[in-house]
């Protein structure tokens, strides 16, 4: 696995930032101008032949300045190994489609565009997949609420399904059980006096 | 059209102009196989375009997972594919065993064999079944349910629910067998090798059931590859590819069983594929008993440490095993920092779980990679020249199941 690393980063210097082998998975990193080229050369080089792309997926950080990871995964059946590609993009880039290599990635792009809104620049048919109709907003972005804005009920009097704003009858619910001891942050009463102290 | 538009410069009237009409398959229709709303472009019975529209039964079930802890998430696998449901929790509790390092005791390993191929055969007898009264036959479904019945019975045995079972933990699986159990199961599987070959009888050379299945959606090498398929989608047609085998997890090494594939990739051929694997699967179940009757089948059932819960008889004598079982409920386990990506041979081909880890007790981003996803992605691709009826039979035979496809 890590000659696989070593040849990739060889063959390409151009895309790849760097590899690592965590738990016995290859992660690359690599930067988003020529994806789809380095996508292409991860299914047609003999050494590699990634024919399948088994997900596309994203990860948030809000507090980084290049906000999103972008991970693809690729197996390939014939050398029976996987790969997973990182890249790295900030909330106003676009990232390029690799639609055109792997055919599959229509749905992976357009799910990852619903959910984090990262563009995918050269996609055929970007549009919402798993939201509903009308939906604004993307929901896995670490700052959308869990509870969402609108919520939806049956009107007897309009005989129609209307939307509302979110109206909780009960605070949301966020237990935190970690230890005091370890790692969590409470303010005890009495621990105000400390701070004033400093 | 007597205006010179006509690029043929033939007067047509009215009734003569032929454009495609659209219409909406689904949500509510019975060959959809739940919630699927398919938008179809027909030139007369001919499909020239499938647009599927999904997330109807969209339940966030990726963002609930970031504010819950990894054990709370469990059951939230059991509600993607509800067909299988243990397969997927599974992939779930592999994954955390990689990222932690949690060996799985022997007798654990196998009662999840076993009962991840009474998954594999709940989802065939399902499919196959469904499939055939898709296309016009009665029958089938009706003698299925009630072997899939008697294997949702022992799904209750085993962890007290039918359906959403939450019985593979991290680290093992909830409760143990009894003997008794096992002889009933094994008494079972001789009751159902007779079943399938009557369910051959009914279908396997029934000439309406051929004739609905056979050269209908041919899937070839290059689709394959291009359209990320994977389990039976890939043996159907002639490529042995199964994870079982080729990136063995928990002790399917140790077992004995056949991959078969298909020839043409067609309908007729998956429906083959997956009559052939209820087969093998049962042939598995009868290995895994005998294993888990054998001297070195015994012992525990799950790995004693920060992830699991204590045995009840020490809680009830020990304060530390009392705490760590109420810190463990309460709070939770912490998983190392970290990225892993864990996949099992779900019925349905590779379900897969991805997880971002920041070292707390909760999961920092979790996706679930479904089998289902990119086959019926692909159906636009498979669909198109096929007649409106077909798209019934492949929507059968792609094997898709909303719970997972949404999530």
């Amino acid at each position: 696995m890590d000659e696989l690393g070593a040849h990739i980063e060889l063959k390409r210097p151009d895309c790849v930032l760097g590899y690592e082998i965590t738990l016995g998975e290859l992660t690359v990193d690599v930067t988003p101008a020529n994806i789809s080229a380095f996508v292409e050369f991860l299914r047609t080089d003999s050494a590699c032949r990634f024919s399948t792309l088994v997900d596309i997926t994203a990860v948030d950080y809000p507090d980084r300045a290049k906000r999103f990871d972008v991970i693809y995964h690729f197996l390939s059946m014939y050398q029976n190994q996987r790969i997973r590609l990182r890249v790295s993009v900030r909330e106003d880039e676009l990232v390029p489609t690799i639609t055109d290599v792997h055919p599959s990635a229509n749905w992976f792009e357009r799910e990852v565009f619903d959910m984090f809104g990262i563009i995918f620049s050269g996609h055929p048919d970007l549009r919402r997949l798993l939201t509903d109709y009308g939906f604004r907003g993307y929901p896995l972005r670490k700052d959308f609420p869990t509870t969402g804005y609108t919520e939806v009920r049956y009107d007897e009097a309009a005989k129609r399904v209307v939307y509302e704003p979110v109206k909780l009858v009960q605070e949301y619910r966020q237990f935190d059980f970690m230890s005091p001891w370890e790692g969590a942050k409470y303010v005890l009463p009495g621990d105000e006096k400390k701070e004033a102290q400093k | 059209m007597m205006d010179g538009t006509n690029q043929f410069g033939d007067a047509q009237t009215g009734e003569q102009k032929i454009r495609n009409f659209n219409i909406n398959f689904g949500p509510q229709h019975p060959a959809a196989h739940g919630v699927l709303r398919l938008v179809l472009e027909l030139d007369g019975e001919v499909v020239e375009r499938c647009d599927p529209h999904v997330g109807l039964l969209h339940r966030g079930t990726e963002k609930l997972m970031e504010s819950r802890t990894y054990l709370q998430n469990l059951p939230y696998l059991d509600r993607l594919d509800y067909v299988a449901p243990m397969n997927q929790e599974h992939a779930w509790c592999l994954a955390i065993e990689k990222l932690t390092g949690t060996p799985v005791p022997r007798r654990a390993s196998l009662i999840r064999v076993l009962f991840s191929e009474i998954g594999r055969i709940l989802n065939h007898l399902m499919n196959v079944t469904t499939q055939a009264m898709d296309v016009g036959a009665l029958t089938p479904p009706l003698w299925g349910f009630e072997h899939r019945e008697e294997l949702m019975i022992f799904y209750e045995r085993a962890c007290g629910a039918r359906l959403h079972a939450a019985y593979f933990r991290p680290g093992g699986v909830h409760q143990d067998l009894t003997p008794k159990l096992l002889d009933d199961i094994e008494e079972w599987t001789g009751r159902f090798l007779s079943f399938i070959d009557d369910l051959g009888n009914l279908l396997t050379e029934n000439r309406i059931f051929k004739q609905r299945n056979v050269d209908i959606g041919i899937v070839t090498e290059e689709d394959i590859q291009n359209y990320g398929f994977s389990g039976v989608m890939v043996r159907g047609s002639g490529f042995a590819w199964d994870l079982r085998r080729a990136q063995p997890y928990e002790c399917y090494d140790e077992f004995d069983f056949q991959i078969p594939v298909g020839k043409n990739g067609d309908c007729y051929d998956r429906y083959l594929c997956r009559v052939e694997e209820m087969r093998q699967s049962t042939a598995i179940i009868l290995q895994c008993l005998e294993k888990l009757r054998a001297p070195e089948g015994q012992g525990d059932i799950l790995a004693r440490g920060k992830i699991t819960p204590p045995k009840r008889g020490e809680m009830k004598t020990s304060m530390e095993a009392l705490i760590h079982h109420f810190k463990l409920y309460t709070e939770g386990f912490k998983v190392p920092a970290g990225q892993v990506y864990a996949c099992v041979e779900a019925p349905k081909g590779e379900f897969g779980v991805y997880i971002v880890s920041d070292g707390s007790n909760k999961p920092y981003r979790a996706k679930l990679r479904a089998p289902g996803y990119p086959h019926l992605a692909a159906i636009d691709h498979i669909a198109s020249g096929h007649q409106l009826a077909d798209v019934a039979a492949i929507i059968g035979t792609l094997d898709i199941v909303f719970g997972e496809i949404d999530r």
